[in-house]
């Protein structure tokens, strides 16, 4: 155990610091929501590009700054950004999923084409993966893409596509071997939104906001060449992107944010002027969570160390997605239930806290507890692929 | 920056584990259970081969000079094999009373006996965290009058650390005039614990008693009980899956039924981040004096909850088998038990975590 960086990397942050002090002037206010990045965000990208602090270790042809991937360097950025409270490179699913994808599966014509102006916030990219009738069965998906000509032919349904309003691009799975076993008869296709055929409807969901939507296919016509992989491997390339969105989920960093938040809320909140803080189930409840954040902090940090060996760090990684997002939706939980009634408040009423983000969180968590391979699916995996235990039957070829 | 164990680390860890694999199976801590002081001196003598006693002793005084890490990770695998060993208060809260507050002499009598593995030592600091039976300690012109509940390692001790109800420490031998003892039978029957009783004992202060210093024995032995709910409760998770991956019912393996899969995933998934925890809380102890006190709090409060779920999820695991006496699977679930109710139970540990932040009076 050796919690230091070592000054090699102690000289690396203080890179990081001066950066930040010389340009933090620059940077946009606010996080930005999801979506497509205002202009000043994407000038700030491009200047973190620039700098290596964006798209690090993203080959110089393709746009990025060409840096050796050290994930130790790409902590320390990710550590001093926040500790400044400075907006870090941007995150989208083109960024993180797309473009890796690209990098290992893609043609050199669709790297040169697209992972630039993506890495810089220009392209806006949705993920056409999820059906209404394929969720945890992803590979059952029924979007259908046939041959006509030098062209694909889609017809079929996405749902909880998030962005895809605001998108210029999708990934997105098709069927095109329809007699094929179902994962041999898959393939992954890039297009533009803005092809004919293509209607987005917005999808509300349970808080009231439509944070993703459908998207409809009739004849919508997409080039063959605009296949990323081989035909009927989609599913490999799919899941060489799933890799890289389970790493999008669960940081320490942005609970301990939540945490935070929810130690001043009890600090403010009384009931008959008791403060929450000093209620003893609810400080009880609050410390709980506390040793389960540390719990997972320390995890994260045990990651590391394995990824900067070039170890699997097994169960410590599997675990990740399931607990981290129970454990943000008991944050919640807590920080509702210590304001009472108040903790119902939401859109615009009187008495409204914190502009109802943690009702709007505990609703959309609890989404995320579902999206990204549910808490049962992550139950499968940590038992089947960490603890070896058999797989279910098999049914559906 | 490394977050993970050292080679070293590694090997100690698989000679103690290789050590109990031999020396310690399950029908050895079935002799135990009826007749704990026997097995316990023979199989602390061999521990003491692989330097276990004496691990947190300086070498100067026949120890291995170790830190609270590899207590820790040594402490996992006694409680993954639920060995009968008086670890924690003789390896651990004992020689770290002597070392903070002992004197010179102090030290040169009794480290080098507890480091070479000949004697027990017994802890009494229990009323240091919560009062019951009118229980409590007073010091009085060299002397100890009052009583102390749940002594750790009490049985066959050569000498007891005593704390008084005012932050002195104090070595009292266990045939001094006036003290008596009685043994408190608890679930776990690998390790003992007991009542003293004193009358005007005369005992031996350490010269460098602080409150610091009691505080201080508290947090090491929070994360030894820890790391050993964190072995024991590794222990049963593997053993609900082995047995789910052989009983059969329906005409298949158990383990391929997700409700059966699911348990298991669960107990994993509450444990991983737990080992985490652990290291950095025994780290803590060592090198990072300000963090110390608060993650042995999170440590032990935690993997109490988390002890508390897997010994009896991983019990239902095993249906009706796991409920006997057959499989011995409940020297685990009590000895989970007893870990999360010594040196104060969840509750009580996260109001003292509370307190550390200014979040309670």
């Amino acid at each position: 155990m050796d919690l230091a960086y070592g000054p090699k990397y102690e000289a690396f942050r203080e890179e990081v610091r001066a950066f930040l002090t010389k340009h933090k002037d620059q940077a946009p206010k606010g996080l930005g929501a999801a979506g497509r990045p205002s202009p000043e965000a994407c000038s700030w990208q491009q200047l973190l590009i620039q700098h290596g602090y964006a798209a690090r270790t993203i080959p110089k042809d393709y746009g990025g700054y060409g840096a050796m991937p050290d994930i130790l360097e790409s902590r320390i950025i990710a550590e001093e950004f926040s500790a400044a409270r400075v907006p870090a490179a941007l995150q989208n699913q083109g960024i993180s999923m797309l473009v890796p994808t690209l990098l290992e599966l893609g043609t050199e014509e669709q790297k040169k084409k697209w992972v630039k102006p993506t890495l810089r916030g220009e392209v806006v990219w949705c993920q056409g993966y999820s059906e209404p009738g394929s969720g945890s069965d992803l590979a059952s998906l029924q979007t259908k893409a046939t041959e006509d000509g030098d062209d694909f032919v889609i017809n079929g349904q996405k749902i909880w596509t998030s962005t895809a309003h605001e998108a210029d691009m999708i990934f997105c799975l098709v069927r095109t071997e329809p007699d094929k076993p179902k994962h041999e008869g898959i393939s992954y296709l890039i297009f533009s939104m803005k092809t004919p055929g293509i209607e987005v409807r917005p999808l509300t969901t349970m808080t009231g906001h439509a944070e993703f939507n459908e998207v409809f296919f009739t004849d919508v016509r997409v080039p063959k060449t605009q296949i990323v992989g081989q035909r009927g491997q989609g599913w490999l390339v799919a899941n060489a992107t799933l890799k890289y969105e389970r790493g999008m989920l669960g940081d320490p960093a942005a609970m301990e944010t939540r945490f935070q938040a929810l130690v001043d809320l009890m600090r403010e909140e009384t009931v008959d002027g008791q403060r929450a803080i000093d209620n003893p189930i609810f400080r009880d409840r609050l410390v709980r969570l506390q040793a389960e954040l540390a719990a997972m902090k320390f995890n994260g940090l045990r990651q590391l160390t394995c990824a900067s060996r070039g170890e699997d760090p097994g169960l410590a990684r599997l675990i990740v997605k399931l607990q981290s997002c129970e454990l943000t939706h008991q944050i919640s939980a807590l920080a509702i239930d210590v304001m009472g009634e108040f903790g119902v408040l939401y859109d615009d009423s009187p008495y409204l806290r914190s502009h109802g983000s943690w009702q709007w969180g505990y609703m959309f968590q609890l989404g995320l507890i579902i999206g990204g391979g549910t808490a049962q699916i992550q139950k499968n995996i940590i038992s089947e692929r960490g603890l070896g235990m058999p797989r279910e039957p098999k049914l559906a070829k | 920056m490394e977050f993970a164990l050292s080679e070293e680390q590694r090997l100690l860890q698989d000679s103690v584990r290789r050590f109990l694999e031999q020396n310690a199976p399950l029908d050895k801590v079935r002799l135990a259970a009826g007749d704990t002081h026997t097995v316990q001196r023979s199989l602390w003598a061999g521990a003491s081969e692989l330097g276990i006693p004496g691990m947190l002793i300086p070498e100067d005084f026949g120890g291995m000079g170790l830190g609270f890490l590899d207590a820790a990770i040594v402490y996992e695998m006694i409680g993954r094999h639920v060995a009968p060993l008086p670890f924690l208060g003789t390896a651990v809260m004992a020689p770290l009373a002597l070392m903070l507050a002992g004197s010179e002499a102090q030290q040169e009598k009794w480290l080098p006996k507890i480091a070479a593995g000949e004697i027990v030592a017994g802890v009494a600091v229990t009323e240091k965290i919560g009062i019951r039976e009118d229980a409590g300690v007073k010091a009085r012109k060299g002397t100890l009058t009052g009583k102390s509940l749940f002594v750790i390692d009490w049985a066959e001790a050569d000498f007891y650390i005593v704390a008084d109800s005012d932050h002195g420490l104090h070595l009292v031998l266990p045939d001094a005039k006036g003290l008596s003892r009685r043994a408190l039978n608890t679930i776990d029957r690998t390790r003992s614990v007991g009542e003293l009783v004193f009358d005007q004992v005369a005992a031996e202060p350490l010269p460098r008693s602080s409150a610091d210093a009691v505080a201080r024995m508290i947090d090491a032995g929070r994360v030894m009980l820890a790391a050993d709910t964190l072995g024991a409760g590794q222990m049963m998770l593997e053993k609900a899956v082995a047995y789910a991956g052989e009983r059969k019912q329906f005409g298949r393996v158990i383990g391929s039924f997700q409700a059966v899969k699911h348990l298991c995933a669960e107990m994993a998934a509450a444990l991983e981040p737990s080992r985490s925890l652990v290291w950095y809380a025994a780290h803590a102890l060592d090198e990072v004096p300000g963090d110390a006190r608060l993650m042995a709090c999170h440590a032990k409060s935690h993997l109490s909850e988390v002890g508390r779920f897997v010994a009896r999820t991983a019990t239902e695991v095993h249906g009706g088998m796991g409920f006997t006496d057959l499989l011995g699977l409940h020297y685990w679930f009590k000895r989970i038990g007893l870990d999360r109710q010594l040196l104060g139970g969840p509750e009580l540990v996260r109001l003292e975590a509370a307190r550390l932040q200014g979040w309670a009076a």
